[in-house]
Formats: structure tokens, sequence, C-alpha cells
């Protein structure tokens, strides 16, 4: 019998709230983050609504705590934010020891590059800003939150574009499976930053409003910030020390779609296998899924890509879908741990979150997302994808304890 | 028109690292995408960068760039009729 | 945990790209940095491809399709890859361009390229391989990831042949700003940093291997064990904590034939040298970096350098640290650390 997974703590930070109990406030009430840039200081402010945390780098400092570096990025911080809360969540003590096997699996997509961009030039002529060169690294968010909790048994940082987290997540998993650890942190956090607001511009992907997944008119998608991380446990850890069980990871799995860098097929084969082979995994049938967490970017190609992979695995019953994009922005390598965290909720709090800004179904797809607010309703398994570059695609299912 | 046509091919060249390529090598009238040159959409995404930065141009719709960069020629058309004097 | 070694594709700064020959006319590094001797990508890559890759990209691509040719392998089960600064070539043309332009006029590829994953997905599409692709990306302990997770899929299904690499690229700039910041002087501990820093020469490499749970008398050796450590207090937690991996692995320091030290230099640092005066004293030690420099990835080199000694049975002189080899090769430990942050053990074995 292999080891059973279970989550025991979670913790967030976005453009919908500093915390859980923030972020579950705005999501029932159906606030959204996404606004005008006012913290990144980028030419395109007035041109691209993001979902931004309303908060400096100096305020985010005191909401991480005292045990910081000196010289934090902002990716960092938020990472540290949202991994405290998800240790304290857990019942356990940052820095405290532990006879527990923990390990740490942090993702991001640009890690320190928040403070790069500001200091690159900088870097070759003086020595002022030397320090963020150590920073840069994907790593450095990793090895920070480790020692602010505690942690030196194991640690890796994954980086797959924006299904990065949900692949800690995974990856998190796969370890306790195996023995190798039976504790670990997973999630992922990425500040925003010029790099990618101009990167994903280049593209022509972002919205000049807020984004509308899977709506016909949909126009392309708004990024946004955060990070959030979810404590995954052997099943007997939280038993034997009578600590609460949020739910089980029952099903996961990472495809590819190998068919361009930035563009998903046009059956969404990658999605497809990656929703299938998770499902495979939890023994699950399809119409035992309650809610899906689409990925749901608002682009023409993700939409209805994904839209078409869901239809020929949940067709003719498909469960209640929405992305909740539209409340975070695309947080891309914080994305797929802090939809992994609105699943959680999902399943503790009997909650389906809708699809907001929603203007009417995709003509090639025969489904609608969900649009109300469901609250009271029993949801046992939750289905969240995340794909990104590199056709790098990815599900995993939560179900309840 | 004909100098346009050889600036536009040598900046398609330096543009999208055709390094292999001579200006000759490119007849103004094939299609630069699918069987012709063979290039894919990130090619049109710079490409549309080459007009804006080189020509002052933008292209509004993205999608306009199915025709607007279907070959060198059609793309000098689309220069002549949009560059402002 | 098992996974035995198929197939080999090494582009370094020595001539270890052709399989058939092994450290045959050994170049020596020349400070401050060392570049790969890289093949002639046209064998490999189409022109309409090769002309927006980069040069770690072109690397890890070449090195991939050679090491799948020599297994014998057409779509891998898995592709796994470590890579310690992803795409740095691509990172900084889009930065700097991002900054220099002041956020105008920006083209996308090389802001799509430089993200942390495109070596594998770009493998995934050349092969149309659907499977799964993971990118470890954590500093010196980036392939380690990737082979620990190889192993726990091979554990899960023998039968996976996955496509499992390392590859870390160097450029003149990221020297530059590196240097500057002094990741390349060697470890010393607090207080001890010496009035002009003794340096490591800085390096680079794309180094791939086809693992699988299935014995053949081809193969060339296996990895048996994985794990990675952090910031240990004293040379005893480095002693203990190897002692417990081998422990696990059922053997003693007795059983290690060569250990393969990641030290950048016949000198060695203070952690090396407690080490080897220490709980190594009677073990055959030899080294690997003044083969390929010093890259987060390089313990993949220290890898492949690995299973041709075991699968050749020889150890070049220039590998050697103290002695003469004498006993046949079983087991090689390799240990490496990069300033005393992450550490990492790696064994591998005959077959």
């Amino acid at each position: 019998m292999p080891r059973r997974v279970v989550v025991t703590g979670i913790g967030i930070i976005s453009s919908i709230g500093d915390n859980i109990s923030e972020t579950l406030q705005s999501l029932k009430s159906q606030k959204s983050g996404i606004g005008p840039l006012t913290i990144l200081n980028t030419l395109h402010k007035d041109t691209f609504p993001a979902g931004e945390i309303k908060l400096t780098n100096n305020e985010l400092e005191l909401l991480a705590g005292e045990d910081i570096p000196e010289f934090p990025t902002r990716t960092t911080l938020l990472g540290i934010i949202a991994a405290k809360e998800a240790y304290r969540d857990a019942g356990l003590q940052p820095g405290a020891l532990t006879s527990v096997k923990t390990g740490i699996v942090s993702a991001t997509t640009v890690g320190g590059m928040d403070q790069t961009e500001q200091y690159y030039f900088d870097f070759f002529t003086s020595d002022r800003h030397l320090h963020y060169v150590h920073t840069h690294d994907c790593c450095d968010n990793t090895e920070t939150i480790a020692e602010c909790l505690g942690i030196t048994d194991f640690m890796t940082t994954v980086s797959s574009a924006c299904s990065s987290s949900a692949n800690a997540i995974m990856f998190g998993a796969r370890l306790i499976k195996h023995g190798i650890a039976d504790r670990i942190i997973a999630g992922g956090t990425d500040a925003l930053s010029k790099f990618t607001l101009n990167g994903f511009n280049t593209l022509k992907i972002l919205n000049e409003k807020p984004c509308r997944p899977f709506s016909n008119d949909r126009n392309g998608l708004n990024l946004g910030e955060g990070a959030a991380f979810i404590v995954l446990e052997a099943e007997e850890i939280p038993v034997r020390e009578n600590r609460k069980i949020y739910c089980e990871i029952t099903g996961y799995a990472n495809a590819n779609d190998a068919y361009h860098q930035t563009a998903s097929s046009p059956d969404g084969y990658g999605p497809y296998l990656a929703m299938k082979n998770a499902l495979d995994m939890s023994g699950l049938k399809a119409g035992q899924i309650d809610y899906i967490n689409a990925h749901g970017t608002g682009t023409d190609n993700n939409d209805l890509t994904e839209g078409l992979a869901i239809e020929k695995i949940f067709l003719p019953q498909i469960p209640k879908v929405s992305s909740t994009k539209a409340f975070t922005g695309h947080t891309l390598g914080a994305a797929g741990a802090i939809e992994a965290v609105f699943s959680i909720l999902s399943i503790r709090h009997g909650l389906i979150f809708p699809n907001l800004n929603y203007s009417g179904k995709i003509n090639e797809l025969n489904f609608e997302p969900t649009l109300q607010l469901t609250e009271g309703a029993e949801v046992k398994n939750v289905l969240s994808n995340s794909f990104g570059f590199g056709g790098n695609d990815s599900s995993l299912i939560f179900s309840k304890y | 028109m004909a100098e346009l046509i050889e600036k536009l091919k040598a900046e398609i060249i330096e543009a999208l690292n055709l390094e292999d390529l001579e200006p000759d090598d490119i007849d103004k009238d094939s299609p630069l995408f699918g069987d012709g040159l063979g290039l894919d959409s990130i090619d049109a995404l710079e490409l549309i960068v080459l007009l804006e930065k080189n020509y002052g141009i933008k292209l509004q719709d993205p999608k306009e760039g199915k025709k607007v960069f279907f070959s060198v020629q059609t793309m000098a058309d689309y220069i002549n009729e949009h560059q402002k004097n | 945990m098992e996974a035995y070694i198929s197939g080999l594709g090494n582009i370094s700064a020595q001539e270890t790209f052709d399989n058939s020959v092994f450290l045959e006319n050994i170049k020596k590094l020349n400070p401050p940095l060392a570049f790969c001797i890289e093949p002639n990508y046209k064998e490999f890559i189409q022109p309409i491809q090769l002309r927006r890759m980069g040069r770690i990209l072109r690397m890890g691509v070449t090195a991939a399709a050679k090491c799948l040719n020599d297994a014998g392998v057409e779509i891998p089960d898995a592709i796994i890859t470590g890579t310690g600064l992803g795409l740095v070539q691509d990172t900084e043309k889009f930065l700097t361009a991002v900054i220099e332009n002041e956020e105008k006029f920006l083209t996308p590829t090389s802001f799509i390229q430089s993200t942390h994953n495109t070596v594998g997905a770009h493998i995934a599409v050349m092969l149309k391989c659907n499977n799964y692709n993971f990118t470890y990306v954590h500093s010196n302990i980036s392939f380690e990831s990737a082979l620990l997770d190889s192993m726990m899929q091979i554990d899960e299904y023998p039968g996976l042949k996955v496509l499992l690499g390392g590859l870390d690229e160097m450029t003149e700039t990221y020297f530059k700003i590196t240097d500057k910041a002094g990741l390349w002087n060697k470890y010393y501990p607090e207080g001890q940093l010496p009035q002009i820093p003794e340096k490591a020469i800085a390096g680079e490499g794309a180094t791939y291997f086809i693992i699988t749970g299935v014995s053949n008398p081809e193969n060339y050796a296996k990895f048996t064990g994985v794990s990675t450590f952090y910031k240990p207090k004293s040379t005893e937690v480095i002693t203990s904590n190897m002692l417990k991996f081998l422990s696990i692995n059922g053997l003693t320091i007795n059983d290690i034939d060569l250990v393969l030290l990641g030290q950048n230099d016949t000198a060695g640092d203070s952690i090396y040298n407690a080490m080897k005066s220490g709980i190594l004293v009677g073990t055959n030690q030899g080294y690997y970096k003044h083969l390929c420099g010093e890259y987060y990835t390089s313990s993949a080199f220290a890898a492949w350098l690995a299973a041709n000694l075991l699968k050749r049975q020889v150890v070049p002189d220039t590998v050697l640290l103290n002695g003469k080899q004498t006993k046949p090769l079983k087991n090689i430990l390799i240990w490496n650390h990069f300033r005393n942050i992450n550490h990492s053990f790696m064994l591998l074995s005959a077959c």
C-alpha cells in the first residue's frame, strides 16, 4: 500500500489577500484583485492592469517577520509570508527543531529578477548592489524560506514556467510516497517584474482590461503576483499528532504538449494527458470530479484548447469549471500553488468559485464555466490545472480525507 | 520599391537570424510562412516589431499579420501604404 | 533504488562528445573561465530551428540527441533536466533590451527562450515526446534533484527510460558580474578569506544520460543513490551524513573504491581537506573540476566520468589525487559542495 499524502497547512498571499482569511473573504465576495499597477514602476503601468499586491517591499518585510535576510527580493518576501502561514496553519513552529524528516520544494519563474532588473547595469559599474547578484537565482527564495522555517534535510527548486508550483507540489508528494521525506512544504512564489510584463507583451497576449476567461471574446491575460505554500505530510504523522487534515492529494500528472514553445496544440493533447493521467492515478472516474479549477488564463489559445481537453474527458457530464485568474491574474510560478490552495479551500468550505467577467460561451465549446458562487456544496474531489510554456501541463487532484 | 524590397530582405534576415540566407535567396513573392521560408508565429511577432521600430508602423490587429507578412512584396506594399512621409 | 545508465551524451570543455574515446587528449583549462568544445550543431539540428537557439539550448539538444542515439532510444518516457542557471544568454539579452530600450520595441524570441525549462521543452517538441517533463533549478544540486526524481520514477516503473540531463552555460557577462560578487572565490570559513582570494575556473557543460531500471550487460554503470543537504554546521555533520548515506545503500566507507571530490584543484578547500584527512583518509581520491570547470551542474560531468571509469575499469592519472588505483572499481562516491551551502552525494556502481 503506497503512503497516503495529506495536506495539513496552507498559506497564501496574492492581490486578493495577504493571508488565508482575507483570501477566502475576497473569493466569497467575488472581489477581484486586478487593477492598475501602482507599485511596479513600468512604462506600461497605465496600459495593462494586473493582480498586484498593494504593499511596498518595506511593508512586505513587516509582514514577513524579523528573521528575514538583509536584502530580500520581493519574490522571496512573498514566499516567506505564505510559507510561514502554511507552517503555522499546520500547527508547526517556524524555526523549531523537529524529528520529522522535513523538506521544502519551491518554484519560481524569474526568482530575484524584481531586484536584478533595477540594478543590472549598476552591477558592472559599482559594488553597491552586488548582494542582489546572490539573490537572483531561483533557489534564493527556497533557501531563505528554508532558513526561516528551520529546514535543512531536503530542498530543491522547480522552474517550468506557469506550471512550476503545481510541479513543486507533485514532486513533494512523490518524495513523501518514496519516504525520502515525511513532510514537505511545497509551493511557489513570483513577484511582478518588468521582465515578465514586457515579455508577455512581446507575445501580444496581455489584456488592457480585466481578463475574461472562457468567454468567446476573451482577449488575453492579466499578470499577477503572489505566493502560496501547502504542507504535505505522510498521513500517519498528523494522525499520530492529532493535527487537522484538510484533504488528501490523490492524483497528479505532468505531460508535455510537445507542439510549440508557447502555443498549445489545437486539440489540447498535453492538457488532456495531464488530466487523464492524474485521474487514472487517483482511481477516480471522471464523473466523481466535483469541480475543476481550470488554468483558464483568458488567452485565445489556452481557454479553447483546455476546454476541448476537458470535453474530451468529461463529456457528457462536465463538472463545475471555473478559472480564478480573473481574481488574481496569472501569477506564473505561484499560480499552481495559489490554485491548489483555492482547491483545498473549496473542499474544506464546500465552496465553488465563480468564473468572473464572463461574457458568453466560446463558439467551439459545448459548456459554460460556473458563474455563481456555490456555498454549502459537498465538494469531494477537485481537479486543478496548470499549464505552461514549453507545453508543460500539470494536473493535481485533491480529495476529501 | 525595389530598394525597399532589398532593404526589407536584409532586415528580415537580421531580425530572424536567418544566418544561412542571402537577400537573393528570398523571392519577393514567395510565402514567408509555412511551405515558403518556413517561418512561424514567433517570427510574425518579430516582424511586427520590425515594422514598428524601423518604419514607425503599428499593426493594430495582430491577426492582420497573416496578410501583411505573406511575402516581402506584401510587406513592402503595406509599408508604402501606411508610412507617413 | 537502482538506475542503469544505457546511454551518454556529453559536451564539455574536454573532447567528450565522441563516446568511443575517453579523455585521450586532456585540455588544460585556463583561468578565469573555460568554455565547451562544441560540435557541429548542423548535423543534429535543422537550420530553421538552429537560428534562434542560444548556446546552451544548442548544447543541450545536441548532447541529448547523442545520448538517445547512444542508448538506441527514440522517445524517452520522461525528460528530467537540472540547470542551475537556465538560459543565461537569452535572459541577459532580453533584460538588457528591456533596460536599454526603456521597455519599447522588444521582441519575443529571447524572452521565450529565457524560461528555465526551455531545453527540456525543446527536446520534447523535437521528439514529439508527450511524457513527463521537469526542470530543477537549485544551484549546485539541480542535477541531483533531477536524478532523484528520475530514480523515484524508475522505482515506480522499472521499464521507464528516462532522459536525464545536467547543463549550464557560462557567458562573459555573467562571469564578470558574479566574479565581482565573489562567486568564484574558493570557500573559506568565515573570517579566514585571504587577501587575494584563490579562484575556481568557471566552466560550463551539457551532460545527458539515459537511465532505466532494466539491467543489461551493455550498460555503462548504475546510479545507486543520491542525497543532498544544506549548510552542514561542521565536518562531523558531513561525515555522519556520508556514513548514513552509505549505510542506506548497504555500504561502508571501505566499500568505496574511489571518491570523486568536487574540489577545484589539487589544493582543495578547508572542507574537502578536513574530510580527506578524516573519514576519507584510507580511500582513493580523485577530482574532476580541473577537467570541466566549476559550474552548478558539474556533478553531471562527474557522474559521466564515474560511469566511464566503472565501465572501462581504468582511472586516468589526471583524475587521481592520491596514489594509484589498484583495486577493481565497484563503487564510486561523488561528493560535491559549492561554497559550503548545498552538498551532494551520488553513488555509482559497476553493473
